[in-house]
């Protein structure tokens, strides 16, 4: 049997890579496994001259491998050159399979080759997980691959695409695209359409199968792979067809069950949930240690960081320094109590409740993302209305809550170890109520991102969060001087529900008399009017619904529906009916408020009786924009076509305020009814573009906006995850001649955005540094007076910025629901 | 995200708006009716006590002229408002509402400047340049007014870049379709391609004239050809017809696209040259009243 190794590493990106040059230089018995035949792979797999990022620029690199910010290939050959200098025992094409024994004696199966054996393991694989592979008999097959790098590199191939995603259909366009490259390409898709597939993807393969350039199998799927030969199953039947190489492109399964499968527990069932680390980065399974991407550090820079620290673990080291401890000094310093940051670490988690469960490798990452505060006795917190998604934890102190906008003095403490916020970062609202200081405090403000992660690491916090939030937002809705005791019984029985778009939580004419809080997305209210539901209201997170069936004891008089995804609480009817028996002055702001609708409802079903064309109108607007993602917006972005001339002075005004770069689209988007949504950002309550941005450059600022900052790394995740299409990747065009120059002499381009070929020739004749192509959306023009620069820029009134809640009220039937 | 009392940016969430001609309940086309009024009033009750009819030299005739003058200064400065995009709090939209009335007020007002006084020179020069300007733009305000509606309900939601787009793609087709045909076939595919004149001059786009378009022509041509003996050639020659009228289709849409474009753009090539002569012209109007008086 072959040598056994101290340290195994699985996974050659910056960070296991970094652990074995670290390892090498050490002197320590190593071995890195490569499962392709480069170093990096994600990285590798770049586009060519892909600028890569190193953020954050101010932690310090702490690695035997060099790292700058630069071109790929660039940085791909200094990684090459490091790994090669410190002479490290590289095993390419080397795929592990499965990892067996303790700690000690470890056994790593691979897919091809003798196993391997170490006393420690160091998996730094990343998340992008493995390609699904083909299933049927044959798929070993040499002329199976998972992966296309140059469509061009074949000819005169019978070739079969399996797959019904982007990639799939990108590959097989790829692979015709040239006529003369003489390639036979079919694209084999299981379902009958290609739902998951950008639409402009599905277009071009449509308009190339009609052009006859390929051919499109849909419903229809591979049974058998022989040489030269593909046998696929139809509706029709089975049939072979000739098949001189098949690219699957059927995703990635995340590295999760691997990992699992090794012995290695996650912090909860959560999809977002990482490994279970101690400060050594070591798993629940001891002598394996998981680092980089897969351990909930996104950053190259971390990585690297990180394959160094944990060879100096394993090597026995234990004063080391994190690298970050410099960070988290600065962050640190200035706040009272002389404490060091160890000591932080430790006052912070032992003393904020749902930071007990955090590891303090989790708490040093946690406070890395997070602020610690000190506020004088009476300092404000934050003010009602504010925008913000943050959670506030207290540390030491107390705060008060204002819950009388009318009175200040009307406040309720919140104490030591508990938490603040809870409401805005759930519901994506504005704050509720201003809080401030009691005496004096010492708060820590975990952002969006954070909390989000926190509770998918620890669910004791997640529990806490949601516990205090139903509790809160109960007593928020209702006010009345409710105390949390008085709600604690309705609240023992009520039930959070998460509702998909367009399920109706409350159907009209049942018999049913629960009471419902949206505590985030939004709901939409519809009656049958004449045989056609009518659009009645829209009731975004944070107000109730359900209230006229539970106080009348009468069937429902309307469907209510969620228009995003959304949770909702659901408070049982009759220990809500005691608790209004108990508090009349709940009972009559109540039944106050169920008049005001009930007014509303008449007023919109009379005007349907004399004007059934308006309420059709506006019903069918409103459901349009609910359609159009209105429904998780907060600020949108509208034209009406009955004023627009397409003059396009939104955009050029948009470019001219944001270097040069319009970030919006007139033309683009959809229309109903004059109404015209371009492709421009929503603003939306809980941001699809934040979901996954590795540096946590995109943030919500004080007026709502959701903006980019300039900490974006240009991986283009956001790109993809938002929905409207509203983020390009782009880099700022080189800067234009004055405006009066264009105006006299004619010089440059003139107002907006520049187009392409002066922006090449500008560019060339420039001698300006690289610069990256960094992701670019609205920012609503953030910090200029006077607001959005398109609206102030429409010459005839056609741009106007709505926000749902005030656009889709019934005060447009009566403008004649232009 | 806590920063209390920081500088925020003014919202502008509106719940219902106004065009640029109702804007604020019409407040632009109030403003000018009244100086209008005040002007009629102020020159006939003014007029009844002179011997001579006040003409521009008189002292009403001078008020009238600064007011006038300072007007069309103004008035020329959408150009730049429009184009320089400053922060601050401005609404282009109520620049134009102004812009607009109180451009239209300079009928009355220039006209009572002048005192009924007409004569072949700089000064009448200048009050009919003043006068295309206002009729060129009156055209501007008919042309804003209606033909919105029909920009967007011919393109629906079809975009400029899309439809180039579906040209050059169907202008793929053609050519794959036509490699099977003989010399003469392939020719008439060939005009198609390469004759097209999808938009053309200024005037051409503004009639939406395009009688001798060639894709027409091949069209024409490519129904009234013999059918082909050979199988092949005879379903390259269909497929060729319905390619050649979807081309036809997005043409049309293209065009009339343009066309409504063009008619929204048209005036301009009026309104703006004039109103640099006028400017001109009023300069040398002023200068002539100041040297030779």
């Amino acid at each position: 049997m072959s040598e056994v190794y101290k340290i195994a590493i699985v996974g050659s990106g910056p960070a296991g890579m970094s652990a074995a040059a670290h390892a090498a230089s050490k002197g320590m018995s190593h071995v890195l496994l490569e499962k392709t035949d480069h170093l990096s792979d994600t990285i590798f797999r770049y586009q060519k001259g892909k600028h890569v990022m190193a953020t954050p620029a101010v932690l310090v690199l702490r690695s035997d491998c060099d790292f700058d910010a630069g071109k790929r290939e660039k940085i791909l050959e200094q990684w090459d050159a490091d790994v090669k200098a410190a002479g490290v025992n590289v095993r390419y094409k080397a795929e592990v399979k499965a990892i067996t024994g303790e700690k000690g004696a470890f056994t790593l199966e691979l897919t091809k080759g003798e196993p391997i054996r170490a006393e420690n393991i160091v998996l730094a694989i990343g998340t992008q997980g493995n390609p699904n592979l083909m299933r049927c008999d044959g798929a070993n097959l040499p002329h199976v691959q998972y992966q296309l790098d140059d469509p061009g590199e074949y000819t005169d191939e019978h070739i079969f695409v399996v797959g019904s995603g982007d990639a799939g259909i990108e590959n097989a366009l790829g692979l015709a695209a040239d006529a003369a490259q003489g390639n036979t390409v079919t694209i084999l898709n299981r379902s009958a359409d290609f739902a998951r597939a950008k639409k402009a993807n599905v277009d071009n393969l449509m308009a190339a199968r009609d052009a006859g350039r390929m051919t499109v199998m849909t419903e229809t799927s591979p049974s058998l792979v022989e040489p030269g030969w593909i046998t696929v199953e139809t509706p029709q039947g089975s049939s072979r067809y000739k098949c001189d190489r098949i690219i699957a492109r059927m995703g990635a399964s995340p590295p999760r069950k691997f990992v699992e499968s090794c012995g290695i527990a996650f912090a909860s069932e959560s999809p977002s949930a990482f490994p279970t680390l101690s400060p050594t980065f070591e798993t629940t399974k001891p002598g394996i240690y998981v680092i980089g991407a897969l351990a909930g550090y996104p950053l190259i820079k971390h990585c690297m960081n990180q394959g160094y620290d944990v060879v100096e673990f394993i090597a026995g080291t234990t004063d080391l320094e994190p690298a970050d401890e410099p960070l988290l000094k600065e962050k640190l310093q200035g706040l009272p109590g002389r404490r060091t940051v160890s000591e932080w670490l430790e006052f912070l988690r032992s003393r904020v409740e749902i930071l007990n469960g955090l590891s303090p490798l989790q708490m040093r990452e946690f406070l890395l993302d997070s602020e610690v505060k000190a506020y004088k006795a009476d300092e404000a917190i934050f003010i009602r209305n504010d925008q913000g998604s943050s959670l506030f934890g207290i540390a030491e102190g107390s705060v008060k809550v204002e819950v009388d906008p009318s009175n200040p003095n009307i406040t309720v403490p919140i104490g030591e170890g508990s938490i603040f916020g809870e409401v805005g970062l759930i519901s994506g609202r504005k704050r509720g109520a201003t809080i401030r200081a009691a005496e004096p405090t010492i708060c820590v403000e975990i952002p969006r991102m954070a909390a989000l992660k926190l509770m998918a690491q620890v669910p004791e916090a997640r529990d806490t969060v949601n516990r205090i939030t139903s509790e809160r937002q109960v007593l928020q809705i209702f006010k009345s001087g409710l105390t949390p005791a008085d709600i604690s019984e309705v609240l023992a029985s009520a039930e959070v529900m998460e509702i998909r778009p367009g399920q109706a939580i409350i159907n009209e004419g049942d018999v049913s008399d629960d009471l419902y809080i949206i505590r985030s997305g939004s709901m939409i209210v519809e009656k049958n009017l004449g045989g056609k539901p009518v659009f009645m209201s829209y009731v975004p997170a944070g107000s109730y619904s359900g209230e006229m069936a539970m106080i009348e004891r009468a069937p429902r008089v309307a469907t209510v529906k969620a228009a995003i995804r959304s949770t909702v609480v659901k408070l049982p009817a009759d220990p809500f009916r005691r608790l209004l028996a108990r508090k009349p002055e709940l009972a009559k702001r109540m039944y106050d408020e169920m008049k005001a609708r009930r007014e509303i409802n008449a007023f919109i079903e009379e005007q349907k009786e004399e004007f059934g064309g308006a309420v059709d109108m506006y019903s069918s607007v409103a459901n349009f924009l609910i359609k159009q993602g209105i429904g998780e917006a907060t600020d949108v972005l509208l034209i009406d076509e009955s004023l627009c001339v397409g003059c396009d002075n939104c955009e050029k005004a948009c470019a001219d305020s944001h270097d040069g770069l319009s970030r919006l689209n007139r033309e683009a988007g959809t229309t109903f009814a004059n109404i015209h949504v371009p492709t421009s950002c929503r603003h939306c309550e809980h941001p699809h573009c934040m979901s996954d941005c590795p540096p946590n450059a995109i943030r919500r600022g004080p007026d709502g906006e959701v903006f980019i900052s300039d900490t974006c790394i240009g991986c283009g995740n956001c790109q993809r995850a938002c929905p409207y299409g509203v983020i390009q990747m782009d880099k700022p065009p080189p800067p234009k001649p004055k405006l009066w120059e264009w105006m006299l002499f004619g010089k440059g381009p003139g107002p907006g955005q520049p187009p392409y070929e002066w922006r090449k020739k500008a560019a060339k004749s420039g001698a300006g540094a690289e610069s990256p192509k960094l992701a670019i959306k609205c920012d609503m023009c953030s910090g200029k007076a006077g607001g959005p620069a398109c609206v102030r820029a429409c010459p005839t009134g056609a741009a106007i910025r709505v926000s749902p809640d005030a656009f889709l009220s019934v005060a447009r039937i009566e403008k004649g629901a232009g | 995200m806590t920063q209390v009392g920081g500088h925020h940016t003014e919202r502008v969430r509106q719940r219902t708006h106004e065009g640029f001609l109702r804007h604020k309940g019409f407040r632009w086309a109030q403003i000018a009716s009244l100086l209008c009024l005040v002007a009629i009033a102020v020159y006939f009750f003014v007029a009844a006590r002179l011997s001579e009819p006040p003409s521009g030299g008189s002292w009403l005739g001078y008020v009238l002229g600064t007011i006038s003058a300072g007007l069309i200064v103004w008035l020329a400065c959408l150009g730049i408002r429009k184009r320089v995009i400053t922060s601050g709090h401005y609404s282009l939209k109520a620049w134009v509402s102004a812009h607009v009335y109180l451009g239209l007020s300079l009928v009355i007002l220039a006209t009572l400047h002048t005192g009924f006084q007409f004569g072949w020179n700089i000064h009448t020069l200048a009050y009919a340049l003043m006068m295309l300007v206002i009729v060129s733009g009156a055209l501007g305000i008919w042309a804003y007014a209606t033909l919105p509606q029909r920009l967007h309900g011919n393109r629906g939601e079809t975009t400029r870049k899309q439809m180039l787009e579906a040209l050059e793609s169907l202008d793929k087709q053609l050519h794959d379709l036509a490699l099977p045909l003989d010399r003469n076939g392939a020719q008439i595919v060939r005009l198609s391609l390469e004759e097209t004149d999808l938009g053309g001059s200024f005037w051409k786009r503004l009639t939406g004239s395009y009688g001798d378009c060639a894709n027409t022509r091949a069209l024409r041509q490519m129904k009234a050809l013999p059918a082909p003996s050979d199988p092949r050639q005879a379903e390259a020659v269909d497929r060729i017809v319905t390619v050649l009228e979807q081309k036809a289709d997005v043409l049309g849409l293209a065009r009339r696209q343009m066309q409504i474009t063009a008619v929204l753009e048209g005036w301009l090539f009026v309104h703006i040259p004039a109103t640099f002569a006028l400017l001109a012209a009023l300069t040398a109007h002023i200068v002539s009243v100041f040297t030779y008086w």
